[in-house]
């Protein structure tokens, strides 16, 4: 069985965010982690290959320092690590991202695909489907479980306050999310062994059946007006209760002035 | 000279940060209060490959160097001291033994358990009559027929009733050296549940409290004649060599019992006000961090410096790491002290108060001023190699 997970090398809001002049991301002056959604798929394609023996191939696009996630997902256990990595891929928006993607797909035989539901620093949640689409691929997305049954997946779905328990032959694309699993730590020895592996690089030559009008910022129908960070509201209000019952009934009310209950 | 660590070496030290946030820290205090061993924490070390990470893949081992094992020691010691005491002890008291003085059998048999962490590890060296004065051990080994037969106890043992395979060292007879007559010491290895091994008092400690210290009794014990490990009567020179590796592994404790008392201390002065500003503006509170920072930065170098020449032996065996190991026990355990110390300090009240921390740090790091060789012995260590 062959899986390729889809991950991303995300901020880590930790560090702050910095943006470049065009309003995208100056990622290469952030700290960086995995997306926590992919790191479950991850997680998810892992349990798959402890099962069954798939192989488990980690894709990502991105700067050339992307390449750390790969290591990362290769410690943890991943068998490959592909970079996509090109200057004219940079600045996508998620139409050019998933072109980019299921670009360096089509050269590669897999069973299934995963991806993270969505990446913490755009938070669209559109990449994972629009890569099926482009694949040609059914997608079940929000995936809470993962079952395996020779050439089937079997998938509950999160909707809402419920679930769906959907089914879909292979080859199909899953997306994950955060709480589909706890995600395994590295190894020390994992470490070691990743950081020699070989990370196998692409670039816009190695996709297949794409145009460059789908690309990079170029290609990106949906253009940036305007990003910053978290901009503070004020202070906000200071209140000491007399009591905790005050307490309760002042945040009560509070949450009744807000629509929230 | 590049003080910089490798990618690989970054990546690790962030994995075990995240483990030790996410899985040590949280029972840290439970287990110091409840004086229990965190046979959970244990099962998920195990999982990942911490008990074995200087050992070789060909035993079962993660293939790692010493830096990684000492910065893995570290960054548990930061959050909790006796977690990290559990791994050096296991590592560098029972297992490092093993692989340097075992036989191929000696090694195939015990070492794969104790790296993937189905067994643990404990040295048995310390006697009532016998801390700083280790050639005044009573422990005897006879050999009867094709059995060793021990007699004696072994007190204030690590990991003493949860581990199963022990290194322990004992009297195996006289030998003439320089016109006296000396003890001859050997080394064995000893099986929990060998009829006869049986386990004293558990010690009520000031600190470590979740630490397995026991008393281990020999009464007649008979193990077989292939447990002897190294040569008969190089006991006492296998446990000195031991003690070198084992206190790089106390050293990193240590360190990071400071370093961890340090950062939880720089974020409470910012925060606690007093005379209507943060602590943190009072120059008082700025110059002994600023002292405290530079101590625990001396002593990080030296314990990286004694965890590299320990690399160093492991390629070239007529290297000596134990004076760069001394000087790095010697200067992390102080450092500890009184960076925990002074923490407990700066906190003020709420360092008195077992919620906060700090106080428990302190009392785990005065343990490292005396266990595996007190600074005292360190201070021989390192004036007799000076004095030569």
């Amino acid at each position: 069985m062959k899986v390729v997970v889809c991950i991303k090398q995300v901020p880590d809001t930790k560090g702050g965010v910095k943006f470049n002049p065009d309003g995208t991301l100056d990622r290469g002056a952030m700290l960086a982690i995995m997306n926590p959604d992919d790191k479950a798929g991850l997680e998810a394609a892992l349990r798959l290959k402890d099962q069954y023996g798939a192989e488990v191939t980690v894709l990502t696009m991105g700067l050339p320092k992307a390449a750390d996630v790969l290591r990362e997902a290769i410690a943890m256990g991943a068998d490959k690590g592909i970079l996509v990595t090109d200057r004219v891929l940079g600045g996508a928006d998620t139409w050019a991202t998933s072109t980019t993607i299921a670009g360096a797909l089509r050269n590669l035989d897999y069973d299934l695909i995963i991806t993270g539901r969505q990446a913490i620093d755009g938070d669209t949640a559109q990449v994972g489907p629009q890569i099926a689409e482009h694949l040609g691929l059914p997608v079940i997305s929000y995936a809470q479980e993962i079952k395996v049954d020779g050439d089937k997946v079997t998938v509950r779905r999160q909707f809402d306050d419920r679930y769906h328990m959907v089914e879909a032959k292979m080859p199909c694309l899953i997306t994950a999310l955060s709480e589909l699993n706890d995600p395994r730590y590295m190894t020390p020895g994992g470490i070691f062994d990743a950081c020699k592996a070989e990370i196998t690089t692409w670039g816009r030559a190695d996709l297949k059946d794409v145009e460059d009008c789908n690309l990079g910022l170029a290609g990106s129908p949906t253009k940036i007006a305007k990003a910053s960070d978290k901009v503070r509201k004020g202070a906000g209000e200071k209140v000491v209760p007399e009591s905790p019952e005050e307490a309760v009934s002042y945040i009560v009310g509070k949450m009744n002035e807000k629509h929230l209950i | 000279m590049d003080f910089s660590l490798s990618k690989e070496h970054e990546m690790a030290r962030q994995l075990f940060k995240d483990f030790a946030e996410k899985e040590v820290k949280p029972l840290a205090q439970e287990i110091d209060e409840q004086h229990r061993f965190p046979r959970e924490t244990v099962d998920k070390l195990a999982k990942y490959g911490f008990l074995g990470i200087p050992v070789p893949k060909e035993y079962g081992g993660q293939g790692c160097d010493i830096q990684t094992y000492v910065m893995c020691v570290e960054e548990m010691a930061k959050v909790c001291g006796t977690t990290s005491v559990i791994i050096s002890a296991h590592t560098s008291l029972c297992v490092d033994p093993i692989l340097t003085y075992g036989t191929e059998e000696q090694k195939k048999k015990y070492v794969p358990d104790l790296a993937s962490g189905k067994k643990l590890g404990a040295f048995g060296l310390t006697e009532p009559g016998a801390g700083t004065d280790a050639q005044g051990q009573q422990t005897k080994a006879v050999l009867d027929g094709d059995e060793w037969v021990l007699n004696g106890s072994k007190c204030f043992i690590t990991n003493g009733k949860e581990a199963d395979v022990y290194i322990i060292i004992a009297v195996t007879g006289k030998v003439e050296k320089k016109g006296k007559m000396l003890k001859e010491i050997s080394a064995f290895i000893v099986e929990k549940g060998t009829p006869g091994f049986t386990f004293g008092t558990k010690e009520n400690k000031m600190g470590i409290c979740g630490s397995s210290t026991y008393e281990l009794i020999f009464t007649d014990c008979r193990i077989p004649k292939e447990n002897l490990l190294g040569q008969q009567g190089k006991g006492f020179a296998i446990a000195m060599h031991t003690l070198d590796g084992g206190r790089i592994g106390i050293a990193a404790q240590a360190l990071g019992l400071a370093e961890g008392a340090l950062e939880t201390t720089i974020e409470y002065v910012k925060e606690r006000k007093q005379f209507g500003r943060s602590i943190a503006q009072f120059q008082n509170t700025q110059f002994v961090l600023a002292d405290l920072a530079t101590k625990v930065e001396a002593a990080k170098l030296l314990v990286y410096k004694a965890a590299a020449k320990k690399d160093e032996y492991r390629t070239n065996p007529k290297i000596s790491y134990s004076v760069e190991a001394a000087q790095a026990k010697l200067m992390a355990a102080e450092v500890a002290m009184e960076v925990t110390t002074k923490c407990v300090q700066l906190h003020g009240g709420y360092g008195y108060i077992k919620e906060y921390g700090v106080e428990r740090m302190m009392r785990d790091a005065k343990i490292t001023e005396i266990y595996e060789g007190t600074s005292e012995v360190q201070r021989m260590v390192i004036s007799g190699a000076l004095l030569k």
